[in-house]
């Protein structure tokens, strides 16, 4: 994978550590609360999946029950197709789209809206005026049907374009964003270990070179005062007194 | 998106004369101030297809058409352009005419349901 192994280009600190490790706990719990929220709305498409197919059957039933009605109007009052066609002006049927919020997704629903309007007057239609309007009745009842099956539909195609998206998310965070994270802390703790090892190398190196010195030193300080001492012994005495107190030792600060 | 749904409440069909007139019978034809249709009647024969596509592109565009119907076999001649219509509005439904009843296997909308089950 092309992602294995990269990291974030960070200095390699502990403030920078601690920084990570919240950045990695936060894309934790992220990533657990949208694979919940992905499975809550994967129940509920489900639940809306199976509405929709009983829906479809149920206005295959009802259309064919207003075709029946329209076939008798026809043999009737005979084509009305005309008529109606050219009567159409206004809709008085119409339809009203209202928001839900399903599990945190704005979803619309349309409701059946009947305005007023140029109702037909039935000009022309001599006979089986109550045919007609039974069909008008039956069509109205089918029509409902119909948007209520729209408004299944709807929520069904917006659900799964959200819950695409969602996946989508939960996958980028699973495989990108926590192992870049996780990579990223094992490289500043590698880099921290190194410091502290060289840290501690130099000084061991630096305690080495002082003690040979200071061996070095008092080797030097013994010879001096053995040959300090033939003269006279007071003056060796001031000599090491004065030599203890006149070399410093450089870690000693006061 | 959020907004466009609040002004559409027209109900388009796209169909057969039976199918138009018991619609248009309960109220749902409307011509708006151009003169524009919201029903396509077609007929076996002498509509075109490329009439019932621009027909449908036109419909799908309108930002007054909340709903689209059409028939079931109409579909079935445009279905390449009805398989890829992904709009969520406005909301596009196959109902069936006299003489075709409705057949589950064809509906786009169902098909696309069953590619996602099959994950």
């Amino acid at each position: 994978m092309s992602g294995a192994g990269a990291r974030e280009n960070v200095f390699a600190t502990r403030m920078a550590l601690t920084n990570t490790k919240l950045r990695l706990k936060g894309a934790q719990t992220g990533h657990s609360l949208l694979a919940k929220k992905r499975d809550a709305l994967t129940t509920r498409f489900r639940a809306i999946l199976k509405k929709v197919d009983e829906a479809k059957r149920k206005m295959g039933r009802v259309m064919q029950l207003a075709s029946f009605s329209m076939a008798e109007v026809t043999y009737a009052t005979g084509d009305i197709a005309y008529l109606v066609q050219e009567q159409a002006k206004q809709a008085t049927f119409r339809v009203k789209a209202k928001q839900e919020n399903v599990s945190g997704v704005v979803l619309p629903a349309f409701e059946v809206d009947r305005v007023a309007g140029s109702d037909f007057n039935l000009t022309g239609l001599s006979r089986g005026g109550q045919q007609v309007l039974k069909a008008k009745e039956v069509y109205a009842k089918a029509i409902e049907t119909l948007v209520e099956l729209a408004s299944l539909q709807t929520a069904f195609t917006i659900l799964d374009e959200v819950i695409r998206a969602t996946n989508r998310r939960v996958n980028a965070i699973e495989h990108i964003v926590i192992p870049r994270l996780e990579n990223t802390i094992k490289y500043i703790i590698s880099e921290l270990d190194e410091m502290d090892r060289e840290e501690f190398f130099r000084l061991k190196k630096v305690q080495g070179k002082k003690k040979r010195d200071t061996a070095a030193r008092n080797a030097a300080q013994a010879l001096e005062g053995e040959r300090a001492q033939t003269p006279a012994d007071d003056d060796g005495a001031e000599l090491r007194s004065a030599d203890l107190l006149s070399s410093k030792d450089e870690d000693v600060i006061f | 998106m959020a907004t466009s749904f609040k002004d559409r409440n027209l109900i388009a069909v796209i169909g057969d004369e039976d199918s138009i007139t018991g619609l248009l019978l309960a109220g749902v034809g409307h011509i708006n101030e151009h003169q524009k249709k919201n029903f396509l009647v077609v007929e076996e024969g002498k509509t075109q297809v490329s009439e019932i596509e621009s027909a449908f592109e036109e419909f799908t565009q309108r930002k007054d058409v909340a709903i689209l119907l059409i028939n079931q076999h109409i579909a079935e001649k445009i279905r390449p352009t009805v398989d890829k219509y992904q709009q969520a509005f406005p909301a596009l439904l196959e109902i069936p005419s006299k003489d075709h009843p409705y057949d589950p296997s064809k509906d786009s909308v169902l098909k696309r349901v069953q590619k996602l089950f099959g994950d």
